[in-house]
């Protein structure tokens, strides 16, 4: 069991230096400014350029989290805040449920609800035409796909307040909603961060739902209505066929091991911080 | 300010707030109804009865139930192999070790990490232990990069409800002469409702997820027999279904979307009703 324990720890090390020694054939040619800069992906011709990826990724993850963060915010303090305890009861479970709704389906649901808005009422204000499957489309699915992590954290974050700051608060003559913008979230603020964080690690490494929405086109988007290619979408649509062409698998376990990098990151400083805030509030 | 402005903007933010949940939780009901509506013309009993016969992907006759059963198999191996590595963790992390030892603290961060670590890198790193071990996409893959998927949250889940037991209880056993192991088992007697949940989470988890699976399983119209064989499963079926030009092919895509939610949706609400339950009697 302590052997078991410990290779768990080490695990996390593992699936990093794993991903790295599959890798590092592709640093022998390419240094890593030229993979990160380059902007053309040709794999038959030697050409790796991130450069589209990265931005695709970018750009749909900052959509979901524009999208997501006000709507769970709100949501999440009118919960702990103001709601009765019946609509929190029925609330926090349909997050469950929304969390267990596999990716593929929300592709599913965005094919069919969000890419029709997208293509015959938003962008037509705009542009003249759109196919819909657009950045925005993979932002907004991605942002329904991150709504169960923010609203369960933050409203749990919001739930460690103590309640006597609170009516300190308002003994002073404040206002609830004043109570609330100038010590409830000032308090919480490093776990909403936290939140905010890991809801922003899981748009990043979210595959399919993203790849069935945002038009795959691998050049990096100017405007929300251009289609996007993210780089979980260039692992997945490309392992088939990586075989046959040199390095092209060491340049998809490079996107891989970035996305690692990145999430592992993230995560880790998130979780720390909320570690923190649950050890304060329990002792 | 004066009070009326102070009053009208908490008014406002009210407002907000409530359509904000609204929104917010009218989501689920928006993509499950979506599903529905698109699905339930589609599915007939040979969907769920049959697979695939020749010339299924040109509109023919047949059904998924290769990748219904492939799912099964691939969710269900994972999630037994995840029990049997979990298990032993959590309780040696909760009952072994103290509380605030190093290894039990880093421990448990390193699972909240992975929990975190999304589904296309453990498909990538599984496909990497695969060509280095040889193995070819197939059932076998499948089990490997979902096992690794849903370890961190099977350890996760258990050590939640590991937390709720009374601690009176540990030290009861203890004191009353019982070894460390045999207090584990008086633990694990008490939290199997919790051992339901989690394995019922981490089902559901497997079940639907597609980018570990992508590379590690295959995809095949016959129902695996064996574990070396490569397997169809569920999300995999609906993404390559729903890819064809083919109006009845996709159609099948809708139906198979329709029976992968009514499966998720049956998982979550029994592990709701679970956890409830155990939450009752503690």
């Amino acid at each position: 069991m302590l052997i078991l324990s410990i290779s768990s720890v080490s695990f996390v090390f593992l699936i990093g230096i794993g991903l790295y020694l599959r890798t590092a054939p592709l640093f022998e040619e390419h240094t890593l400014l030229s993979l990160f800069r380059g902007s053309n992906w040709a794999p038959s011709k030697n050409q790796f350029g991130f450069y589209p990826f990265i931005m695709g990724t970018l750009s749909v993850t900052l959509i979901a989290i524009v999208v997501a963060l006000p709507l769970c915010l709100l949501t999440a303090i009118y919960l702990t805040e103001y709601a009765k305890p019946g609509i929190r009861k029925v609330m926090l479970p349909l997050m469950n449920i929304l969390a267990g709704i596999p990716p593929v389906i929300y592709g599913v649901w965005g094919i069919f609800f969000v890419v029709p808005i997208v293509r015959e009422y938003i962008a037509p204000q705009f542009m003249e035409y759109s196919s819909g499957y657009t950045v925005l489309t993979g932002g907004v699915v991605l942002a329904v796909m991150i709504f169960p992590i923010l609203v369960s954290i933050v409203s749990e974050v919001l739930s460690t307040i103590p309640k006597e700051l609170k009516d300190a608060s308002l003994s002073l003559g404040a206002t609830k909603w004043e109570t609330i913008k100038k010590v409830v979230v000032k308090r919480a603020l490093p776990g909403i961060v936290a939140a905010m964080v890991l809801a922003v690690s899981r748009a990043f490494g979210e595959t399919i739902a993203v790849l069935m929405v945002c038009g795959n086109v691998p050049v990096a988007p100017t405007s929300v209505f251009d289609g996007g290619y993210p780089l979980p979408a260039l692992i997945a649509n490309n392992f088939g066929e990586m075989m046959s062409i040199p390095l092209y698998d060491s340049a998809l376990m490079f996107a891989a091991l970035l996305l690692f990098v990145i999430i592992f990151l993230f995560n880790l400083i998130s979780r720390i911080i909320l570690n923190r805030i649950e050890h304060k509030y329990s002792s | 300010m004066g009070i009326k402005r102070r009053k009208a903007e908490e008014t406002i933010f009210k407002i907000l707030m409530v359509m904000a949940c609204l929104i917010v939780g009218s989501s689920l009901f928006l993509i499950v109804g979506t599903i529905v509506v698109k699905g339930v013309p589609y599915l007939t009993w040979d969907m769920v009865s049959k697979a695939p016969q020749g010339g299924f992907y040109i509109g023919k006759e047949g059904g998924v139930l290769n990748a219904i059963i492939g799912s099964l198999y691939v969710a269900g191996g994972a999630t037994v192999l995840g029990l049997l590595i979990s298990i032993p963790i959590s309780i040696y992390l909760n009952i072994y070790l103290k509380g605030g030892s190093l290894l039990s603290k880093s421990a448990k961060l390193a699972y909240d990490v992975l929990f975190g670590i999304p589904s296309i890198v453990y498909g990538a790193f599984a496909f990497s232990i695969m060509i280095w071990l040889g193995v070819r996409a197939s059932l076998l893959g499948g089990v490997i990069a979902v096992t690794l998927l849903i370890i961190p949250i099977l350890v996760r889940t258990l050590d939640e409800v590991i937390a709720t037991v009374p601690r009176e209880l540990k030290h009861a056993a203890l004191s009353l002469g019982a070894t460390r192991w045999e207090t584990a088992r008086v633990i694990l007697r008490q939290i199997k409702p919790g051992i339901y949940t989690a394995v019922l989470l981490s089902f559901g988890r497997g079940i639907g997820d597609v980018a570990a699976v992508l590379f590690t399983a295959g995809f095949s119209d016959n129902i695996p027999i064996y574990i070396d064989e490569p397997a169809a499963t569920l999300p995999l079926a609906i993404f390559f279904q729903l890819s064809s030009p083919i109006p009845e092919v996709q159609g099948r895509a809708y139906a198979s979307a329709l029976i992968l939610t009514l499966i998720i949706l049956v998982i979550v609400i029994v592990s709701h009703i679970l956890a409830t339950k155990h939450k009752h009697k503690l």
